[in-house]
């Protein structure tokens, strides 16, 4: 009796099976998605960050526009060149030039420079910071120094001077825009390593009022505009803009006669140098709260 | 009597709540910022080197969303510019100095019979004032009358609840002018249509509720009517004392006038009633100074525009406090610059010489206790948008754990026993994601 009802029920199961493999293999004939193989090859070769630096919503996704031919190997900022060339040569593309960018911060006033006007007691954030009160900073607009940034970066590149300062190290920076969003003072911006007149400053005071926050802040003098060829530098809100179009007219004397050398001439990619006649600042310790 | 689940009830410190209102003396320079309200800042009309009557307009409203602002003084225009608001940030502001051989008379458009009048002209009138919510927020009082469109206000709720440890400006209004209150009441019945006017005030101003009943048994104006609610943190959001009232919910992204219902701070009934009657614009309030950084606490009328060192020097401050709070301790902000001045939507000032509790508690891990939940009056879980938080999931949080219902009452803050700051991680993160759609 029991012999019969097993045998029943392998029968059974052993049917339902048979029946159930046939729909798969049926289902995987008919609704099966073509897709390039080369897709997931090139996303093997990507460095898999997602970092999004590139304008798609991750490294799949940018294998797949790479393959549609719609974007360059070169867009990828943080792969080296031997990756993007091996990339190009499995795609059988031409490896176009894309100018390596670099997160720059605008912003010089460390607490040996920039006066801190009340003690901040709450979260390591500078985002919690500047929710309360703007973080006590004198200046309104300058780095709070609690390291968001660093945080926030995923390629190590960003560490910090002993007056709180991020300083980027362009080596490993991808250009990926994440401190870009971090920041909740909105000093990142991404930037061609080859510029270098850069503006060291946000703040949109004017003179005594600005230098008496901070030592290095722009005071809306005027003079990098003077110095300049005609509309490289031009003054909006009481800060100098650079008009990067014009870039090839930079030249280094524009920097030279800025009393607190917030505007800085960039050597090397990473070495901010202030002009001849910019305050030297001997301080290292920070100044006293208040 | 009337309450909601959930809340805290932190200490009261009501040290204030038997000084009556005092008036503050005048000082030599004030800073009107324009954008004291809620909204899109006014624009200037006045030049530097203009001389103003205290009460003329100075600024005129910029869009719907937007009040005028009035000369909190007679005096002459020094700069019409920028200063920093007690946030560091930079806001267009009027620098006034004040004349000191005026009475300093108010100056008067022309008298208004509200029974008269329309209720658009009665809404166009508050405009005028430049009224504002006075609890805090400064939201405009004329967007918040007129019922938007496809619904009708039924109820009108006047907030005398004042939860906020520490402030007692609107107890004492209450207590002081409870017939300006119930000359706004009617006022406001006319403007948005409403048919009942509820007047809220939590069970531990027993002095308030008596003046209330009084002047309304006096009146005998059937449609307005004194509730007494249980003294809980926070009674007085308006999204809790319409649950504790009515037992509805405000839908999640909605506003109260979708059940018919307007909530209005009662220091802005006390001032409409008080100053529509006589055409005068909104140039001073009354502000609770308290905290034991301070020498004379108390409940001051104070010309909008004062600046805080002023008013520090006139209290008496003892040394160098510790920390200053623009509003109460729980929703308040602290102050980082002695200049900031006080605004339309300062209902108090708390000065502390020494640090509080939440200062000070070293941070440990969530161990899940569920106090938070047990806090909350919006029902969320804030353990749980705290650890996404931490991991910058903040879509998440907004999808799944509903963060943009959070009013940041700070409940879960408080009862935290490992003092994880949950509300300034949740500001964060919503200040993040706002920042985020910028840069998209």
């Amino acid at each position: 009796m029991d012999y019969i009802i097993i045998t029943k029920a392998v029968i059974f199961m052993l049917a339902l099976g048979g029946f159930l493999a046939f729909a798969i293999v049926l289902a995987n004939r008919k609704l099966a998605v073509e897709e390039d193989p080369r897709i997931d090859e090139i996303e093997g070769i990507l460095p898999g960050t997602n970092c999004g630096a590139c304008g798609q919503p991750g490294c799949r996704a940018f294998a797949e526009t790479l393959v549609a031919g719609s974007t360059n190997p070169a867009q990828c900022t943080v792969s080296s060149d031997a990756i993007k060339n091996q990339v190009a040569q499995h795609l059988g593309v031409q490896l176009s030039q894309v100018e390596k960018r670099v997160a720059r911060l605008a912003c010089g006033g460390g607490s040996h420079v920039a006066r801190q006007r009340t003690r901040y007691v709450g979260m390591e954030s500078c985002r919690a910071a500047s929710l309360v009160a703007g973080g006590g900073k004198g200046c309104a607009w300058g780095c709070l120094g609690l390291e968001d940034c660093g945080v926030a970066c995923t390629f190590d590149a960003i560490s910090f001077s002993p007056h709180g300062l991020p300083i980027v190290d362009i080596d490993k920076c991808t250009a990926c825009g994440d401190c870009v969003i971090a920041c909740p003072q909105q000093l990142f911006s991404l930037q061609p390593v080859s510029h270098q007149l850069w503006v060291n400053c946000k703040s949109l005071e004017v003179g005594d009022v600005a230098e008496a926050e901070c030592e290095v802040a722009c005071t809306a003098c005027g003079r990098c505009v003077a110095d300049a060829a005609s509309g490289l530098v031009v003054m909006r809100d009481n800060l100098p803009v650079v008009n990067y179009s014009l870039n090839h007219f930079a030249q280094r004397p524009i920097i030279d006669r800025c009393p607190t050398g917030a505007i800085t001439w960039i050597v090397d990619g990473d070495k901010f140098e202030t002009g001849h006649e910019a305050k030297r600042v001997i301080r290292q310790s920070a100044l006293p709260i208040g | 009597m009337h309450t909601f689940s959930h809340g805290i009830h932190p200490d009261q410190a009501k040290l204030t709540a038997a000084s009556p209102i005092q008036r503050f003396p005048f000082t030599q320079n004030y800073v009107v910022h324009l954008a004291q309200n809620a909204g899109s800042p006014a624009l200037a009309i006045v030049q530097a080197g203009q001389r103003v009557l205290r009460g003329q307009v100075i600024a005129r409203p910029n869009g719907l969303v937007s009040v005028p602002v009035h000369a909190p003084v007679t005096g002459t225009v020094k700069q019409v510019g920028t200063s920093l608001d007690f946030n560091g940030k930079p806001t267009p502001s009027v620098l006034i100095a004040a004349d000191p051989s005026s009475d300093q008379q108010i100056w008067q458009t022309h008298p208004q019979d509200f029974v008269q009048m329309s209720p658009e002209q009665i809404i166009e009138a508050v405009r005028d004032m430049g009224m504002v919510g006075l609890g805090g927020a400064a939201f405009p009082t004329h967007v918040k009358l007129k019922a938007p469109p496809g619904h009708s206000i039924k109820t009108l709720i006047l907030n005398g609840a004042e939860c906020e440890p520490f402030l007692t400006s609107d107890h004492r209004v209450m207590v002081e002018q409870s017939e300006d209150i119930h000359l706004g009441a009617q006022i406001l019945l006319k403007a948005t249509g409403a048919q009942e006017c509820v007047i809220a005030i939590e069970d531990n101003k027993p002095d308030a509720i008596t003046a209330m009943e009084e002047i309304c048994a006096r009146q005998g104006d059937k449609r307005i009517r004194v509730e007494v609610f249980v003294a809980k943190y926070p009674q007085g959001a308006e999204k809790m004392l319409i649950k504790a009232l009515t037992g509805q919910e405000v839908p999640s992204g909605s506003i109260p006038a979708s059940l018919g219902i307007v909530v209005s701070n009662i220091a802005t009934a006390a001032e409409i009633g008080h100053l529509l009657p006589l055409g005068i614009g909104l140039t001073e309030r009354v502000v609770t100074i308290t905290g034991d950084g301070i020498r004379k606490p108390g409940n001051y009328l104070i010309p909008i525009g004062t600046p805080l060192n002023f008013i520090l020097q006139e209290v008496g401050v003892v040394g160098d406090p510790y920390k200053i709070i623009f509003g109460g301790p729980m929703m308040g902000k602290s102050v980082a610059f002695h200049d900031s001045p006080i605004t339309k939507g300062t209902s108090g000032i708390v000065i502390f010489a020494q640090p509080q509790v939440a200062d000070e508690g070293q941070l440990y891990n969530c161990i899940r206790c569920g106090a938070c939940i047990e806090a909350c009056p919006m029902h969320l879980e804030p353990y749980r948008l705290g650890m996404l938080a931490r991991h910058h999931s903040y879509e998440t949080m907004v999808q799944d754990y509903h963060l943009f219902d959070c009013f940041e009452c700070g409940s879960c803050s408080f009862v935290c026993p490992s003092n994880i700051p949950l509300v300034q991680q949740f500001r964060i993160s919503k200040q993040f994601l706002r920042d985020k759609e910028r840069h998209v």
